[in-house]
């Protein structure tokens, strides 16, 4: 993101003298520009200019050879006078060897902090004490690798007379300015400019706008000698060309060797830009500037003409960063024609970056110099393609102004001719038409819209000269047509600027206009709703039930819904359980977790890992979420645009696309239940603690549910899972989910305590289920109760909920409560069979019943339980 | 023990002897010390055998005028003996009853927890007051699916295929459907399932408009996915809340009011916002939302809290509605972040690991 230097954004907008980094964060973030960071300055402390008095080589051990010199610093010397005042030198030890008495270089004194935080302070070193160090360019961030130490006259190009030793040399090289760093929104591409930034700082502040953007009509037309570009795109991406606009000029002469200036270096350093060589620096220069993206080619290099096309089968192209790229039918290429063959080869990839074929280098001295305009959507997929974010392709996916490129080429020339001392070529090229500007009409805006959608009051004046103020030509269309002079305006004709592509309706307009006048001028006011209807069963249910589990001591917990094959191994779920069926994603995070869950369990027991990991195994917890569980063969989703309803078909098709995705909760158990203490060793939880908290969810879902064994659902214990069923209003038994202890191999496999318990039910399903309907009260009866206990002896194998269903069915409407108190087998009850004590509790609505009706409910709780084989013990 | 078995039996006109016989019960039962010994000095001194009952019997041997005497003098008597035994019996009552609680007194202060307490997760407790709030309001909550079409993540909210916005979300893409485990099963290289995990709530914007309609006023909190690795203040799965409120009228006054409102709710009547402009492709204007936090370390000050705007007439003619006649603003802001401002969590480990300690603070109300 954009680096606001302040000296430069100066040449654009008025800035007061006293302006900090802070502040024009503050000002710049009004108007939507936000502070990404604030750089410090790169160097701080006593970074001053020295003269070397003396440089005596000393031959070391190691067979380097150290120069150990007397540097004048002024009145930073030890007795604090300068050498012409009889001062002393300091004394520094310099490995470098590429200067020499006389010289004036920049020294670092003790105290100084230097760019990457290394702070410099007196040493011992090859027996002396080094007072200081005298600076290479790396080494203040200047860039630059090769060695030596910058001779300030010889290396920046300043003159000798300008500079004292002991000066300060920070404000000298720019290098103790506070940076700040802004965050650029997509839509607003021309703030990746020192131009649109001081435009805005302007709109901001209201301080004095110059446009250096603007056609000065200094830029020469196109001539038939420009250099020949064509345009060929064979493929335009939804009907728009990939390039509709190629400015170049070609500047001859220049000296390969000549430096960029310091002010230049400088600026761009603190922008975040390393400088390079002259040619580049200027077209990074003026990109910066202006917000153009430029390419300087070794003109001796390119062959004519140069040809604007989409890549062909099989094309490659090896980048500026030595990468060798394959190219795509539709990225946008810049190509030239060797040998006479037109387009035959790539210089580079149109608007992202270019090749090295025809790079500028070293022995450059003619240059031709691109500046174009290329199609947003095809620089952002090429970008995105090969991954190359480059400078150039933030701008131009975003949209640059398509009026730039002969003002920018023109900057380049002018710079170049300047610090390169080369001749700017009358030839000029200049093909193509911007399409965006070609077709933009006016956008239609009431006068009213932004008090409308704002809630603030806006004159239409105000509208106008705001949207003037951002560069729309505004035109007036009133009501009355009889007087068009003077009565209200109703509308605005508004035709956007070129550098705001963005602008294309009333709503971005109203923003425009909001923003400006301030967005703290929006009054609060809290609107009224029609009144709603409250949460939704399903909602209410999902907390009843959550709340519940947690007073029964469960603690509700969250996991991420990514799991893996492995998972399901552990589960000892076979290779064709539907449970397996998922939905995969082409990006996991882990390669070994692509899948979406299809049960929460998978995931809820790697929490419960974790825990037990942590030293807590005593465990009861629970989660609620989504699982993902895809059709098979589900037709895949339509891809369809957006800015329009779709037809109801191509919502159902959304709909039958997009995998089911129920609602289920899930708990597991380990260690105690009851936690032992002074009333005794406490409780092991067991499955019927796992059935509990299932049946407990379905009661506060409003659910009766009925209890089977499920002896073969993994990763249940084949003798220990319940599957729990429920009716649903079309009287059909749906599946709600299962509980009990969890399969030996499975607990051993995750490492669980033994005999940890687990239960998953569907709130979706309990949901669907529950009628929803206000339960419908029973009177409670005052008359006495009768109470009768009973034990039968029956097949061991004999589900308990068969015997007590018929003790049920035999009570009939006196049986008000039955529960089962002992279970009990041995030698007097005989092998293969268990004896089941119930109490049960009989009364009548309306009556005391009698010793006779009593008996008589009591035989037929008997008749009826010895009809599945019970028998009554004596 | 001095009393004997059998007393002697007295004159029943012999009132002094009678006096003596009730003197000495009346000494006996004030120095019974305990219930048993009570109970002895009762059938002492009121039993069959005792002085008192011995001349009752004998009256009925007296001559009739001295009959009425007698019974006179012995009657009294008795009642007095009888109604000493009865306040001591009640006197010596209360004493063994007090004396028992005070025997079976315990140490209140032992641990009572048989069974562990339980917990609700605070992102779901703090989604739950969200809702709340909002369904005090007049609005309702609406869920949606986490794994949607591109459709409704994206395209309904104006986020073009090519727009640099869609590359600004970090997005899982749903890559096929095949069984867990086993490659053959796997989707042809290079499909397009277009579906993706949600990267924000703001799908269940384009859900409501169009099963709904306008006017709408809708909350929709849920998990949301981008592809960020855990960290401090990151993770691949959070949360949001949206909020979407389309009818006729509507203004970014009204977004402000909403805001302001709901701030109050969840940090307390300090509690103001802010907007600064910004883009999100489904509103228009746009603009970042900022809290006032007085708990701020380094001092008070704004931190962002959520992105808001008027919403964009696209995601309008997206979902059937006509710009033209109704407006509408929405909202976002995450939940965790709102948590961890709300309750000082400095680190989303703690929020996302699952450790049961972690939830155990909450309780189940927050």
């Amino acid at each position: 993101m954009p680096r606001i230097v302040k000296d430069w954004l100066a040449d654009h907008v008025e800035l007061p003298a006293d302006l900090t980094a802070e502040r024009l964060a503050e000002a710049l973030v009004k108007v939507g520009l936000e502070e990404e960071e604030i750089h410090p300055a790169a160097v701080t402390g006593p970074l001053v200019v020295g003269r070397v008095l003396e440089q005596v080589p000393e031959p070391q051990k190691n067979g380097k050879t150290i120069n150990w010199c007397q540097v004048d610093v002024g009145p930073h010397n030890e007795d604090g006078k300068p050498a012409a005042d009889g001062g002393t030198p300091r004394g520094i030890v310099c490995g470098a060897h590429n200067f020499g008495v006389g010289d004036l270089v920049v020294v670092s004194l003790p105290g100084t902090t230097l760019p990457g935080g290394f702070e410099i302070a007196a040493r011992r070193t090859y027996g002396h004490v080094s007072d200081g160090m005298i600076c290479s360019p790396a080494e203040l961030g200047l860039g630059g690798d090769a060695g030596g130490i910058i001779v300030l006259p010889r290396d920046m190009g300043f003159a000798e007379e300008d500079l004292t030793p002991g000066q300060d040399a920070i404000a000298l090289l720019g290098l103790g300015e506070e940076v700040l760093e802004i965050n650029v929104t997509p839509d607003r591409g021309y703030a990746f400019s020192y131009r649109g930034v001081a435009r805005e700082y302007a709109h901001s502040t209201g301080a004095k706008f110059t446009d250096r953007g603007a056609l000065t009509g200094a830029e020469p037309a196109a001539t038939p000698d420009g250099f020949d570009v064509r345009l060929e795109d064979g493929k335009p991406i939804d009907g728009r060309v990939g390039c509709d606009r190629f400015v170049t000029r070609i500047v001859r002469g220049i000296d390969p060797a000549a430096p960029s200036p310091e002010w230049m270096r400088s600026r761009l350093e603190n922008s975040g830009m390393r400088s390079i060589s002259l040619a580049v620096d200027v077209t990074n220069y003026v990109m910066l500037d202006l917000g153009q993206p430029l390419h300087a080619y070794d003109l001796a290099r390119v062959a004519a003409p140069l040809v604007v096309r989409r890549s062909a089968p099989g094309e490659t192209l090896t980048t500026l960063d030595d990468v060798e790229r394959t190219l795509h039918a539709e990225d946008l290429l810049i190509t030239d024609s060797p040998d006479g063959s037109a387009g035959s080869r790539v210089l580079g990839l149109a608007g992202v970056m270019g090749g090295e074929s025809t790079e500028v280098s070293s022995v450059t001295t003619d240059v031709l110099v691109e500046a174009a305009h290329f199609d947003p959507t095809t620089v952002a997929r090429t970008a995105r393609r090969h991954k190359i974010p480059s400078e150039a392709a933030k701008r131009f996916e975003r949209g640059v102004d398509p009026l730039l490129p002969a003002v920018a080429a023109q900057r380049v020339v002018e710079l170049l001719v300047e610090h390169g001392g080369g001749t700017a070529d009358p030839a000029v090229g200049d093909v193509g038409e911007p399409v965006a500007t070609a077709t933009r009409g006016p956008i239609m805006l009431k006068a009213t819209e932004p008090t409308r959608l704002s809630g603030v009051e806006y004159t239409p004046e105000q509208v106008r000269s705001t949207l003037e103020d951002v560069g729309c030509v505004v035109t007036e269309a009133r009501s009355d047509a009889s007087r068009p002079e003077s009565g209200p305006v109703e509308t605005f004709a508004v035709t956007p600027p070129s550098w705001r592509p963005d602008l294309s309706e009333p709503a971005d307009l109203v923003e425009e206009v909001v923003r400006i006048q301030g967005y703290d001028q929006i009054p609060s006011v809290l609107p009224k709703a029609p009144g709603g209807r409250g949460l939704t069963e399903e909602q209410r249910t999902r907390r009843s039930v959550a709340r519940a589990l947690a007073e029964a001591g469960f603690v509700e917990v969250l996991s991420y819904p990514f799991v893996g094959a492995s998972d399901y191994d552990a589960l000892g779920l076979p290779a064709d359980d539907a449970r397996r069926r998922s939905v995969r994603l082409a990006n996991p995070l882990a390669e070994d977790r692509p899948y979406m869950r299809t049960n929460l369990l998978v995931t809820l027991l790697e929490t419960v890992r974790r825990n037990v990991s942590r030293g807590l195994s005593d465990l009861a917890v629970f989660e609620t979420g989504l699982v993902t569980r895809p059709a098979p063969d589900a037709p895949t989703a339509p891809a369809l645009p957006g800015g329009t309803r779709p037809s109801d078909a191509e919502l159902e098709a959304l709909a039958a696309a997009t995998p089911d995705q129920p609602r289920r909760i899930a708990g597991v158990l380990t260690g105690r239940r009851v936690t032992a203490g002074w009333w005794g060793k406490g409780r092991a939880a067991d499955w019927a603690d796992a059935v509990d908290a299932a049946r407990l969810v379905a009661r506060r879902a409003g659910v009766e549910v009925t209890v089977a064994a499920d002896p073969t659902h993994l990763p249940w214990h084949p003798g220990r899972c319940a599957k729990l069923e429920a009716t649903d209003a079309a009287g059909r038994t749906r599946l709600i989910g299962h509980a009990g202890e969890l399969h030996p191999k499975v607990v051993d496999a995750l490492g669980l305590p033994a005999r940890a318990c687990a239960f998953e039910v569907s709130l979706t399903d309990l949901v669907t289920v529950a009628s929803g309907e206000p339960v419908a009260a029973s009177p409670v009866s005052a008359f006495p109760a009768a109470k009768e206990d009973l034990a039968f002896v029956v097949d061991a194998a004999l589900p308990a909920a068969t015997l007590r269903e018929a003790i049920v069915s035999g009570g009939g409407d006196l049986l008000e409560d039955v529960s089962l108190f002992d279970i009990f087998t041995g030698e007097q009850i005989g092998e293969g069979r268990k004896s089941l004590a119930y109490a049960v509790r009989l009364r009548a609505a309306d009556r005391t019943l009698s010793a006779d009706e009593v008996r008589a409910a009591r035989e037929a709780i008997v008749a009826a339980a010895e009809r599945i084989g019970a028998v009554l013990r004596a | 023990m001095s009393t004997p078995d059998v007393q002697a039996a007295v004159d029943p006109l012999d009132e002094a002897a009678l006096d003596a016989a009730v003197e000495q019960a009346l000494a006996a039962i004030s120095k019974a010390a305990d219930l048993d010994e009570l109970k002895a000095v009762r059938t002492t001194h009121t039993g069959d055998r005792s002085t008192l009952a011995l001349a009752n019997r004998a009256i009925g041997a007296l001559p009739g005028p001295d009959k009425a005497r007698a019974g006179k003098l012995i009657g009294p008597r008795r009642g007095r003996v009888n109604k000493a035994v009865a306040a001591r019996q009640a006197e010596l009552e209360a004493e063994r009853d007090e004396r028992v609680l005070v025997e079976e007194s315990v140490d209140v202060t032992l641990p009572t927890a048989r069974t562990a307490s339980g917990a609700r997760h605070p992102i779901e407790l703090i989604q739950e007051r969200v809702a709340d709030f909002f369904t005090g309001l007049g609005w309702e909550i609406a869920d949606g699916p986490e794994l949607e079409s591109e459709w409704f993540n994206f395209d309904a909210l104006n986020f073009g295929p090519d727009h640099p916005a869609r590359q600004m979300q970090d997005t899982f893409y749903v890559g096929g459907t095949e069984t867990a485990g086993d490659a053959s099963t796997a989707a042809a290289p290079g499909t397009s399932s277009n579906l993706v995990l949600r990267t924000h709530t703001s799908p269940v914007q384009a859900h409501s408009l169009l099963e709904r309609g306008v006017p709408l006023y809708v909350a929709c909190p849920g998990k949301v996915f981008r592809t960020d690795a855990l960290d401090q203040t990151h993770t691949p799965v959070f949360h949001q809340v949206e909020g979407l409120a389309v009818d006729r009228g509507l203004t970014m006054a009204n977004l402000v009011g909403t805001l302001d409102a709901f701030a109050r709710a969840m940090f307390g009547p300090e509690a103001r916002t802010r907007l600064r402009p910004s883009f999100f492709p489904f509103t228009e204007p746009s603009a970042e939302m900022d809290l006032w936090f007085p708990q701020k370390k380094g001092g008070a000050g704004w931190i962002e809290w959520g992105g808001c705007g008027m919403v964009n007439p696209n995601v309008l003619r997206s979902a059937g509605v006509d710009p033209e006649e109704y407006s509408g603003f929405a909202f976002g802001m995450g939940i965790e972040r709102t948590l961890m401002l709300r309750h000082g969590i400095a680190d989303m480990h703690d929020i996302v690991e699952g450790d049961v300690r972690f939830s155990t603070q909450f309780g189940t109300e927050i």
